[in-house]
């Protein structure tokens, strides 16, 4: 988790400093625009996620059969879900104030009902990457008097697992998932400027 | 003329009257006095004791909002990382909560637990008005039917949610102990881990006390026969009286703290030695029992250190955790012990007709045995000197102390009950909590385990 965050800060830093006088405009020559900075960003979180859940949850769960990961991870002695694991990092970096960026996992069918969509552009956005597969969503939008650049990339069921767990759980409000829907989505925001 | 003198005169006295307030009250101000002058209103019962200390929570020159909220987490922070606080403030930091945070801004602790408000202050020292859970989850309903016409003043009812710690209410955890009897098949709680000997086991002989410091013959026996003799704890171990060290008539919490760290740290966390928490500008004395807010006995000789309750040279345990407490604390609770069915245990425990840990003194709630990381991760038992950390809400003896021994049913409706508790636990639960009975419901509907164990 650690090694994300500071990875993501350090990716994050030097390009705020370039991006903090562009706003959502392409930045001048070798600089780098906020899109380019979240994809970046979203790049780094998908492969973390992509690498937890295969080499650590599928492998030490599945396939060695040593240990669950469970939502109870701490009271089951378990590894903590791929999501969860997400949501720590990503309420670490939300501690940092220097990091300049914050991000989350949603879903529009979410089980935990505080990754349900919440400001427009969320709604807009996760329903944008649901109906258009391969293609991420990007927008501008201003909270608490601060103008964001917000992208939302779809999150997508990769793995025989994703599908069983959503479908069987007992708060899911969707039980039809299958292999390669979009689940949900990380949605990832950059501030570019006061309002 | 005159007048233009009489003038001069009374605008003289009044610069040198406003000159002497000003200074009186700066130099209160700047520590120099007890500032409770400047008092807005009366401290909670939460911080009462070092009320005199205005730095301890504003800092140097009343600094602002940031310095306060790191104050009330210099204290409280790692407890409530502990205790998996389930609103943490890296939760509301996210901008997508911005809309919330217009209607409760909960990235600060004040913003719920103001201080110098009586009026206003509510249990668990919360000045809002009870109902504030509605600010967020007015939509609880579509996600639990069950809950559809709960009033929102009643959320934080016992036995079913906190704010903060929810370690013993969450849905599974409800749901792993469902079927429960109110006492279980061996009813024990955890005994602590015995500390490492300092050195091989000493007799009288081999006391260490210079010779200008003798001992009675009291003290002597007390030695000889505790704890400390038979792990190698010599007089100067404690006293000091080496060459470089004084002899100290009456040793500090600090020379107990090169053995007993984790202890006297708690100790100092909680009510009986916040007066001496590190974070205080300058350590106060300790409170007297005429100024504790609880009913205290006439003749309670108030908490400077650990031998108040251990006493000096015979450590005993057993006085530790009965008879210690009572030699102060004078409360109906308190006095109710002595005839409670704890009490009773704790008697066969003594008189050895009962196992280890299956007495239940004072201690066993309020400063209960539970697992710490050693310094190498290992898992040791110690007691919680800190006795506020699980004492409100009161769920948070749930987990470390009730169900060692108890169903979680039966508990759920005795922390309710605060008649009960008043009692101390003679008789039974008056009421039933429904935390349980909606688990059990939910899974009628919706039989799937959460987390979808098993899954592949
Ligand atoms: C063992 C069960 C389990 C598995 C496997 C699992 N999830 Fe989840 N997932 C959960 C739980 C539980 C949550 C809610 C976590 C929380 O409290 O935030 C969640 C949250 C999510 C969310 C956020 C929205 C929501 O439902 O709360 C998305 C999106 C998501 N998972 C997608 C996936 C994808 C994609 C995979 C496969 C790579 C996957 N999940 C694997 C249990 C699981």
């Amino acid at each position: 988790m650690m090694d994300r965050s500071l990875f993501a800060v350090a990716l994050a830093t030097p390009a705020l400093l370039l991006t903090a006088c562009g706003g959502g405009e392409p930045a001048a020559e070798g600089g780098i625009t906020p899109k380019q900075m979240a994809d970046a960003l979203h790049a780094v979180m998908e492969a973390d996620r992509t690498v937890y859940t295969r080499r650590v949850v599928n492998r030490l769960q599945n396939k060695e059969q040593v240990i669950q990961a469970s939502e109870h991870f701490e009271d089951d002695k378990a590894l903590p879900l791929p999501a969860q694991m997400f949501r720590f990092g990503a309420e670490m970096v939300a501690e940092n104030e220097a990091a300049g960026f914050t991000y989350s996992l949603q879903s529009l069918w979410p089980i935990n009902d505080q990754n349900a969509p919440r400001t427009e552009a969320e709604k807009t956005g996760l329903q944008f990457v649901a109906d258009n597969p391969g293609e991420n969503y990007y927008t501008t939008e201003a909270l608490g008097g601060t103008e964001y650049f917000t992208a939302v990339y779809a999150d997508t069921a990769v793995a025989p697992a994703c599908v069983t767990c959503h479908n069987d759980h007992r708060d899911t409000p969707r039980s039809d998932f299958e292999i390669g829907d979009v689940m949900g989505g990380v949605v990832l925001r950059i501030p570019v400027g006061g309002s | 003329m005159a007048s233009s003198t009489r003038r001069t005169l009374i605008w003289g006295l009044w610069l040198l009257l406003s000159a002497g307030i000003g200074l009186a009250l700066g130099y209160r101000l700047l520590g120099g006095a007890e500032q409770t002058v400047f008092m807005p209103g009366e401290m909670s019962y939460a911080h009462h004791q070092f009320g005199v200390d205005c730095q301890a929570c504003h800092g140097e020159a009343f600094a602002g909002g940031e310095a306060l909220q790191a104050a009330c987490l210099d204290c409280h922070g790692e407890q409530m990382r502990a205790r998996d606080d389930s609103h943490p403030r890296s939760k509301f930091t996210d901008p997508r909560n911005a809309a919330l945070l217009t209607r409760i801004e909960a990235r600060e602790c004040v913003t719920c637990h103001l201080e110098h408000r009586p009026e206003i202050t509510g249990p668990m020292q919360v000045t809002l008005p009870i109902d504030f859970c509605a600010n967020c989850h007015q939509d609880i309903a579509t996600e639990r039917p069950s809950h559809e016409g709960l009033g929102f003043a009643s959320c934080a009812d016992a036995g079913c949610h906190n704010y903060h710690d929810n370690r013993a209410l969450y849905e599974d955890f409800l749901l792993a102990h469902l079927q429960e009897s109110p006492v279980l098949a061996d009813p024990r709680l955890p005994v602590a881990t015995a500390i490492a000997p300092h050195g091989p086991a000493l007799t009288a002989m081999a006391a260490d006390h210079p010779p200008t410091h003798a001992l009675s013959a009291e003290q002597f026996a007390a030695w000889a026969g505790s704890g400390h003799a038979a792990g190698g704890v010599n007089c100067r171990d404690c006293h000091g009286g080496e060459a470089d060290l004084e002899w100290v008539a009456e040793p500090a919490p600090a020379a107990c703290e090169s053995c007993h760290g984790a202890q006297v740290a708690g100790w100092r966390l909680g009510r009986h030695g916040m007066r001496a928490h590190e974070e205080l500008s300058q350590p106060l004395p300790p409170l007297a029992a005429a100024d504790a807010r609880l009913p205290m006995a006439p003749d309670a000789p108030g908490t400077p250190g650990c031998t108040s309750c251990h006493r000096a040279h015979d450590f005993d345990l057993v006085h530790a955790r009965v008879e210690a407490c009572l030699g102060c604390h004078a409360d109906p609770h308190s006095r109710s012990y002595a005839d409670s069915p704890h009490a009773a245990l704790w008697q066969a425990e003594r008189e050895g007709r009962a196992p280890p840990g299956s007495g239940v003194t004072c201690a066993s709630c309020h400063l209960p045995v539970v697992e710490r990381a050693g310094a190498e991760g290992e898992a040791r038992w110690l007691a919680e000197h800190n006795q506020s950390a699980h004492l409100r809400p009161n769920e948070q003896f749930i987990r470390p102390v009730c169900l060692n021994c108890h169903g979680m049913g039966f508990t759920l409706d005795a922390l309710a009950d605060e008649a009960l508790i008043e009692r101390n636990f003679t008789g039974r639960p008056a009421g039933h909590v429904d935390s349980l009975d909606m688990v059990a419901a939910r899974l009628r509907d919706a039989p799937t385990p959460a987390g979808g164990a098993g899954t592949p």
